[in-house]
């Protein structure tokens, strides 16, 4: 059992995300950064799939009422273990009676700390992820809160001994500019020659408005193409005949402040979505905090399949390497 | 020494609990640790910005509704 003592800011329950059921109008949820998250579970010996908490901007405090091991991945904010730094990226052993605390925030946005046989919640619709939104899933369908019990599943596949870490290589490292890919589309023809231009040139930054659902981003405001209004379409230019929103596609509505929709986000609308994110950048987006810049670089859909499958080689090479 | 009240997260900073009321804290005030100075707002959420040490406000550093940074000084105590 894992005692909360202090949640921290956002404290949720999530796997891989409840998939396959986004023509309902079910979002996945899930990690929001899938890369930290699976690298967790890696480094203490878990399922693929075992739930993990992602923490952002505050990490919680937490007491071990079991002997376990534990991995934290992702943003750096601090771990500490009764009060010592411990290293991230490492499978730490952790007693009974230890409570892991965190510092502030030093670079990216979200930490993930998995514990072995991961957290055991009920599974909704074949998920452990909280959608916080309508309050299903994760601890009770909500971020955590102080008193909160968490129990420990059966998800443990295989002892992974203290000490174990990732090469230094693979860690990523997060600073305060980020260049996002996209691939621009599907409705990016709604927006102005000027402005597709301005869209990829102009450096974004990223409003206290950027949370699970989406990242809304300040710079300069973006003019649609004059038109007369379709049927069953809204009468604001940004608007179209509603669609299905791509996770990561980037809407502008009335041409201010882009936003990129994420794993939380609404299934579908009616506003023109002029890109969307690659899906090895959204890890990258999860560690993104407000007030940081933001620059969207255009990929077309070869070279994006060629950076997720780069990305997945890498994984590879480090699930290998914990089980050489 | 000089101490300081640092905003742990981004956000935006607030001086009162609600715009009609009036502000947490004021320059010159005693502040004990635990006491609430702001709230800083983030996917919208309003964290409350504490005092961690006792001290003396001498001087918000940030404005009210500023936009503020991990890690930036919101407050110098004395």
């Amino acid at each position: 059992m894992i005692k909360v003592l202090k949640p921290g800011l956002q404290t949720t329950v999530q796997d891989q995300g409840r998939r396959g059921l986004y023509e309902i109008g079910m979002p996945p949820s899930g990690a929001m950064d899938q890369f930290a998250f699976r690298v967790a579970n890696l480094l203490v010996g878990n399922h693929p799939n075992a739930a993990v908490l992602e923490m952002t901007y505050i990490g919680s405090e937490l007491l071990f009422e079991q002997d376990t091991r534990i991995s934290l991945t992702g943003g750096n904010i601090p771990p500490k273990l009764n009060g010592q730094s411990v290293p991230m990226w490492e499978t730490l052993e952790v007693r009974a009676g230890d409570v892991l605390s965190f510092d502030f925030v030093r670079s990216g946005a979200r930490t993930y700390l998995a514990v072995e046989g991961g957290i055991d919640v009920p599974l909704v619709m074949n998920s452990r992820s909280t959608y916080t939104l309508i309050g299903i899933g994760g601890y009770e369908g909500r971020a955590l809160a102080a008193g909160d019990v968490l129990k420990t599943g059966d998800l443990h596949q295989c002892k992974v001994a203290a000490g174990t870490t990732i090469d230094k290589s693979y860690i990523p490292s997060y600073g305060k500019n980020h260049e996002i890919r996209v691939i621009v589309g599907l409705c990016s023809y709604r927006l102005t020659e000027e402005s597709r231009q301005a869209f990829l040139e102009t450096e974004w930054t990223v409003t206290p408005e950027a949370n699970r659902i989406g990242y809304r981003h300040n710079g300069q405001r973006l003019k649609f193409v004059e038109r007369e209004q379709p049927f069953g379409a809204g009468s604001n230019p940004s608007n179209v005949t509603d669609l299905g929103y791509p996770i990561g596609s980037i809407q502008v509505p009335d041409g201010v402040e882009p936003i990129v929709l994420l794993h939380d986000a609404v299934t579908g609308g009616g506003y023109a979505t002029v890109a969307t994110v690659i899906s090895t950048d959204l890890n990258r987006m999860a560690q993104i905090k407000t007030n940081e810049k933001v620059k969207f670089a255009a990929v077309n859909l070869d070279q994006a399949l060629k950076i997720r499958r780069e990305q997945n080689e890498i994984f590879n090479r480090i699930a290998e390497s914990l089980s050489s | 020494m000089s101490k300081s009240i640092i905003a742990p997260l981004p956000g935006v900073f607030y001086r009162r609990p609600a715009p009609d009321q009036p502000e947490f804290v004021r320059e010159g005030d005693q502040v004990n640790p635990g006491d609430v100075v702001g709230l800083i707002e983030i996917m919208k959420t309003f964290y409350e910005l504490k005092a961690e040490e006792a001290g003396i406000v001498e001087k918000f550093t940030v404005d009210n509704e500023a936009i503020v940074d991990a890690g930036q000084e919101i407050a110098s105590l004395k």
